[in-house]
């Protein structure tokens, strides 16, 4: 019975199988377009690339499709009037600039402190386009350049991963990278930012050195300089490759995996990077001169020790004089630099590590020390929710990532191993740190999305053609019948593999979801437009950042001068084209001290302040009157921790009633009476913010103000706008001694 | 009051005293009626002349005069006969002996008056600037009270007989006005005269000192940019450098008095700006240097589409603000042909209502390639010319600029610019694109398929090339297999058909062209393994393919001596049933062996 059924069976199998070829015979012209697989496989590839690279662009559009083609929050605004100023007045005047509209008075100069590589990179891409006669406003070109340089990402993550682990991995780094929150957050469209363009120069300095580990090519470890060189000019984060680089080739060698591809790479990588990065102003010397730049020197010399001991030991051929000379060498060659070390460090020749490095390293060091850092929303420690938010599910394919990693260990997974861990510790101290684990954490993710895929489908794929061979009835060679016996051993392997498929897709679909939602909901908000949902369900938007600054643009002379708090000072440059005292690049912090200390001072004090810095006008924000949480208010305490800094006299605790931060009637007296307080409260305890709440009721703090009955003697409003979330304040002239 | 106007007045009195000789002819204006309309922030004058000529010349002139502190804030100026109707021709005249504070303006007259003809010409004059604010500056809570400073006698060169003078205010407070003979206040319409009998040159100064509601919204600069696409749409594009020109605000502004309900203080301030724009006028946009603005309402119909913006801040005396607003409207309604040009009919002035232009500019942006350039206004207008690129420009867009100060609502009246353009230029740009992706992907074509190697000898090259051959051997070798593979299956084929129909012939003649296809096949392999096997770069790969031929010979075998089987025990009559168990192990061993070759196409498949 059954030797009939079986020809049955395989005479149906026949026909399947010949049935491509049927159907190639009868359209034959098919045929001669068929592919071969080979080819067939790179169409998809280079689809899927392209497919990434547009996907990669267009989800970072949600901000442009809500609200408008506009610059984002505060630093990007910088950026953009100096892109501005490069378009209009040419590569030298920007070089040569010094900006005498902000930090007044002592003025910054532009060149010699930016990192022009963001500024540049935007005006070649506007002059490119104005040749092929695309007469697009520079306004544009900055808004897309973020999104422009996460697609050129994608691409650099799909190579990376290609480099490490194998084509099927670099198909979904790019994926994962095109879309994960912790990349867009910092590049979509509007953010024109350092970081996005900094992130693309990362990986590919990173994907370049690994590929010249690999190969030992100095082609490759040129290339790598090259990149290093944009990071350096675009990016303080350098400062991160500069010291992984060198501790992973310091790995290498503890590890016993020194070769000549590795010294190669390192040293044109180091020589020709030191050299290029210190063409950019901003960083100068410190490339040698820096603590944060000795590890890589040091990484450089015990190089050469380590070639140096490797030609001893080929000419050598005693082990045991070997051994001891190695011993001598060692010793000496860490005491020499050791000494040397010590040496410049006192005579101050070799920086110490900045308190930003310091702060990177051990997460409460700026709160005791520099409160100008610890102030900033962006510095903070990481909660776990946010890695949850920016990650997803890469959290938890991250360490299988590792294990897939560790399991086939090479150069090149090594690196990615110690990237990966790096910057997920940093990450953790800083929240904005999460950006530079973005392109770690994908990378592993993909490899351990990829391999496991490859897995399942290959077991798929065997397990069919051995129930194929198992129905011959043991005809089949050896290697067919271990196969039956591994089948039998786990009987549901088919079902289970399907099972597991379609729970990666399921999770990698919710990832997709997810990245999209938070995209659309989170981070696609310029910051300086706010919207709100009306009662009935409209969109309200609260223009008032704009209106302010336009108003001072239009309204106030030219040669004003703006006091307000730093993070407005970007703003106020670039949009209301206005000095002012302190801005976001917060270089001096005993200037940022004053304007605190005038902050928190009572008016008498504030006007001596002012009328030393030569101040027109006060700008504040508030948001009492909408409940717009992030206004000058809530941020008060830091200034007076800030001015209190510098100025002693200025004590946190005055502010406080029993440790207590309060605005209501329970306030301290120095509170009621300080100049931030009466700037933001002028006036409010006469208005009604909600119905069935008592007039001066402050609806961003849920309280009633402490001091309704505000006179200003020194001030007056010149403008609020029209929600009150700006106030601007014009600084009377002294009046006549009689 | 104004020092400067103060100053003026005087001379002026000063020079109509000694004006001795008119050099005027010697015209009687019977009748004149003055009507002053300052309702909004400009005056507009219409008087109604009835022109008499008692004297023998005949005259075909007549002179318009005004003070120089009116004539220099004159905007516009028409005159018309009624009967006909006719506009007549303004132009300013300097005639001799005629004091520097006096305007002039000579009307050319249809006909040449001869004597005691009459003749009635309806003037319409709008001066701007002439509402002075006073006082100059106000806080925020103050009404805005302007003064108008006219006289209550026409000032002629010609006599006048009897004359009349109405003021039509804002229906709201009137400070005070100059009490002369015969002055009423009625309602808001303040009236001077009758006055009979005045020789040239009367005058007497009147003030009148009211409140006004108005806007005083004044561009300073006006660029108004008119885009022409013969695809089918003109874009407008305007920027307005806007200011507040009524009483300046002092003190402070409180935000909380402006929004106080009911009684909000702020009524100088203007917060809104009317635009009237074209029907079917789309695409709209309201921004500025710093972005959109998201406060404006548009509303249309078939006649008009209505565009009520809202600058960013209310605009107080003195405060100002730039904006830009830009519409597209179809070309259908503004491009015409006449004799073999073509012309843009489009209005001059800015859409704005209320809104006096200093200094307005339009540019009209006519397509790449146009020729013949001309343009036609109804008054006079600067012109020049530049060259606009915009995106894909090669040559430029030439651009008619025409300028004029001092605009006010009379001025929006249609210009024509006459051009030619030849429809072929639309394709240049579209071609300019399809060659630019064309050789994109010639060069990409180019550098994929030509080999840019330096060295031609070095061993990885070398390597490179002889890979490349071993792959194509291989893949030739696949094709070949799967010929067979093919082949093999027509003969499978065969043999179903022969169990079907019992045809022995046909089968025979399938198993014979088989053979001799799979003969030429294995003919064709030979030369290939030879290869496989002599390149070094194959070593690895030539075992494996040696054993795919051997498997595939193997199959070929089994299949033929199943074939004999089959088709000798249909020959002899067997049954179905017996054929079947004879063929039965041979049918595994062909199945086993399928397999195994298939196994191996993949393995090559993967190199």
């Amino acid at each position: 019975m059954g030797g009939k059924s079986e020809p049955a069976k395989s005479e149906s199998m026949a026909t399947t199988t010949t049935s491509p070829d049927l159907i190639n015979s009868s359209f034959f012209s098919f045929k001669s377009l068929k592919l071969k697989t080979k080819q067939q496989e790179l169409l998809l590839r280079i689809a899927i690339l392209g497919l990434v690279y547009i996907l990669a662009f267009i989800a970072r559009l949600f901000s442009v499709l809500r609200y408008e083609s506009m610059i984002h929050e505060f630093d990007p605004y910088f950026n953009y009037r100096t892109t501005l100023f490069l378009t209009e007045k040419g590569f030298y005047e920007f070089w040569n600039w010094f900006d005498s509209e902000s930090w007044y008075p002592l003025g910054r100069i532009i060149g010699g402190t930016l990192y022009p590589g963001l500024m540049v990179t935007a005006a070649l891409i506007y002059w490119a386009l104005r040749f092929l006669r695309f007469f697009v406003h520079i306004r544009e070109v900055c808004v897309l350049t973020a999104p422009f340089f996460a697609s050129n990402t994608t691409l650099v993550a799909y190579f990376f991963g290609k480099e490490i682990w194998d084509t099927g991995a670099g198909l979904v780094a790019a994926v994962l990278i095109a879309i994960c929150p912790g990349y867009i957050s910092r590049s979509v469209a509007g953010s024109y930012d350092n970081e996005a363009v900094a992130i693309f120069a990362l990986l590919l300095t990173f994907y370049l050195f690994v590929k010249a580990v690999n190969t030992g090519s100095l082609a490759w470890a040129l290339g790598s300089a090259f990149g290093y060189f944009y990071m350096v000019s675009a990016w303080g984060g350098y400062v991160f490759i500069i010291n992984l680089v060198p501790l992973y080739v310091l790995v290498l060698l503890i590890t016993g995996r020194y070769s000549m591809r590795l010294y190669i790479a390192y040293n044109c990588m180091y020589i020709l990077g030191m050299l290029l990065a210190m063409q950019i102003r901003f960083v100068g010397f410190q490339h040698v001169q820096s603590g944060e730049h000795m590890g890589a020197m040091g990484v450089f010399l015990l190089m050469q020790v380590f070639y140096f001991l490797d030609w001893v030991k080929y000419q050598l051929n005693d082990t045991k004089l070997f051994q001891t000379f190695l011993r001598i060498t060692v010793t000496s060659a860490i005491l020499v630099g050791g000494i040397a070390l010590g040496v410049g460090t006192a005579s101050g020749y070799i920086s110490p590590w900045t308190g930003r490095f310091y702060s990177l390293l051990d997460p409460t060091y700026a709160k005791d020390h520099i409160p100008i850092i610890a102030s900033v929303s962006e510095h903070q420690p990481t909660a776990w929710s946010s890695f949850m938010f920016d990650y997803h599910i890469l959290l938890f394919l991250f360490p299988a990532g590792l294990y897939f990693c560790f399991k086939r260990l090479s150069d090149a997974t090594i690196f990615i191993v110690m990237y990966g861990l790096t910057s997920l510790y940093f990450a953790g101290v800083m929240v904005r740190l999460i950006l530079v684990a973005t392109p770690a954490v994908c990378l592993i993710s993909a490899i351990a999305v990829s391999a496991t895929v490859k897995n399942l489908t290959s077991l798929l794929r065997t397990k069919q053609k051995v129930s194929q061979t198992g129905s011959t009835k043991g005809a089949g060679s050896s290697k067919a019948s271990s196969k039956v016996t591994l089948d039998q051993s786990q009987p549901f392997q088919k079902n289970g593999a399907i099972a597991l498929l379609v729970g990666v897709f399921y999770l990698l679909s919710r990832y997709a979801i997810h990245c999209t939602w938070v995209t659309s909901e989170a981070y696609s908000s310029p910051s300086i437009v706010l919207a709100a949902r009306g009662a009935h369900g409209n969109r309200i938007l609260f223009d008032d950042y704009r209106e302010a600054y336009y108003w001072l643009r239009q309204n106030t002379p030219t040669d004003a001068k703006i006091m307000s708090w730093w993070d407005y000072g970007y703003q106020i440059t670039a949009m209301g084209n206005r000095t002012v005292i302190v801005d976001n690049n917060t270089w001096n912090n005993t200037h940022i001290a004053t304007v605190g200390r005038a902050m928190s001072s009572n008016e008498d004090e504030a006007y001596e302040i002012m009328r030393s810095l030569d101040v027109n006008y006060v700008l504040v924000v508030f948001g009492g009157v909408t409940g717009y949480s992030s206004d000058d208010i809530n941020k008060f305490l830091w200034m007076v921790r800030i001015g209190g800094g510098v100025f002693p006299v200025i004590k946190e605790p005055d502010y406080l009633v029993n440790g207590e931060f309060r605005v209501d009637k329970g306030a301290s007296p120095k509170m009621l009476n300080c100049l931030m307080y009466k700037l933001c409260y002028y006036r409010f305890g006469e208005l009604t913010t909600e119905y069935g709440k008592p007039p001066g009721y402050d609806r961003a703090r849920g309280g009633e103000i402490g001091n309704k009955d505000i006179k200003l003697e020194h001030l007056e409003e010149a403008y609020t706008t029209s929600n009150w979330i700006v106030r601007i304040y014009r600084v009377k002239p002294p009046t006549n001694r009689l | 009051m104004k020092q400067s106007s103060v100053v003026d007045l005087l001379l002026l009195l000063l020079t109509i005293a000694v004006l001795a000789t008119p050099a005027f002819s010697d015209l009687v204006l019977s009748k004149v009626e003055r009507r002053i309309d300052v309702t909004s922030q400009f005056a507009r004058v219409t008087k109604t002349l009835k022109v008499v000529n008692p004297g023998s010349e005949s005259v075909s002139e007549f002179m318009l005069i005004f003070p120089k502190f009116l004539g220099n804030n004159l905007a516009y100026l028409s005159v018309k006969t009624k009967r006909p109707v006719a506009n007549l021709s303004v132009k300013k005249a300097d005639p001799k002996g005629i004091p520097d504070s006096i305007s002039v303006y000579s009307v050319g007259l249809p006909k040449t008056l001869s004597k005691g003809d009459t003749l009635t010409l309806e003037v319409v004059a709008t001066f701007t600037n002439v509402l002075q604010p006073f006082p100059e500056k106000i806080t925020q809570g103050e009404i805005h009270l302007v003064m108008l400073q006219e006289s209550s006698q026409y000032l002629s060169p010609y006599t006048v007989e009897s004359q009349s003078l109405s003021i039509k205010l804002p229906n709201a407070r009137i400070e005070s006005y100059s009490k002369l003979e015969n002055t009423k206040l009625q309602g808001s319409e303040l009236k001077y005269g009758p006055y009979k009998n005045l020789s040239p040159f009367s005058y007497s100064p009147i003030v009148v000192h009211f409140e006004s509601k108005a806007a005083f919204s004044v561009a300073e600069k006006l660029v108004r940019e008119i885009e022409v696409s013969h695809w089918g749409n003109v874009q407008v594009t305007e920027h307005y450098n806007v200011v507040h020109r009524g009483a300046q605000l002092k003190g402070e502004f409180s935000r909380l008095d402006f929004q106080a309900r009911p009684n909000p203080r702020g009524a100088s301030a203007f917060r809104h700006l009317l635009a009237r724009l074209p029907p079917r006028a789309h695409s709209i946009y309201y921004r500025d240097d710093i972005g959109n603005i998201s406060t404006s309402e548009m509303q249309s119909d078939s006649k008009k589409t209505e565009l009520l913006i809202e600058p960013r801040f209310p605009l107080f005396g003195g405060w100002k603000t730039f904006f830009t607003i830009g519409y597209g409207l179809p070309l259908s309604d503004f491009l015409f042909a006449s004799e073999g040009k073509r012309f843009v009919n489009i209005s001059f002035g800015s859409p704005m209502i209320d809104l006096v232009t200093e200094k307005l500019i339009v540019q009209v942006v006519l397509p790449e390639g146009s020729k013949d350039i001309s343009v036609t206004t109804p008054f006079a207008v600067k012109q020049s010319r530049e060259i606009k690129y915009s995106h894909l420009d090669i040559a430029g867009r030439p651009v008619v600029v025409l300028e004029k100060d001092n605009v006010v609502l009379d001025h929006n009246q249609h210009i024509q610019v006459y051009y030619k353009f030849s429809n072929i230029n639309l394709l240049s740009e579209p071609l300019m694109l399809i060659s630019g992706f064309f050789v994109l992907f010639i060069t990409c074509i180019i550098y994929t398929r030509a080999d840019f190697s330096i060295s031609k000898s070095s061993p990885t090259y070398l390597a490179k090339l002889q890979w490349d051959e071993v792959l194509a051997t291989l893949q030739e070798v696949q094709s070949i297999i799967q010929k067979c593979l093919a082949a093999h299956d027509k003969l499978e084929a065969s043999l179903r058909d022969l169990s079907r129909t019992g045809d022995i012939q046909t089968c025979k003649a399938a198993r014979k062209s088989t053979d001799s296809l799979l003969k030429d096949l294995s003919k064709e392999l030979k030369p290939l393994q030879g290869f496989l096997q002599s390149s070094p770069s194959a070593s690895h790969i030539s075992p494996k393919v040696e054993e795919l031929v051997v498997k595939e010979k193997e199959l070929q075998e089994k299949l033929m001596a199943k074939h004999t089987t089959v088709v000798e025990g249909y020959e002899k009559k067997s049954s179905g049933r017996d054929i079947e168990n004879r063929i039965a192990s041979q049918q595994q061993k062909i199945i086993a062996l399928r397999q195994e070759i298939e196994d191996l196409l993949e393995f090559i498949d993967e190199i």
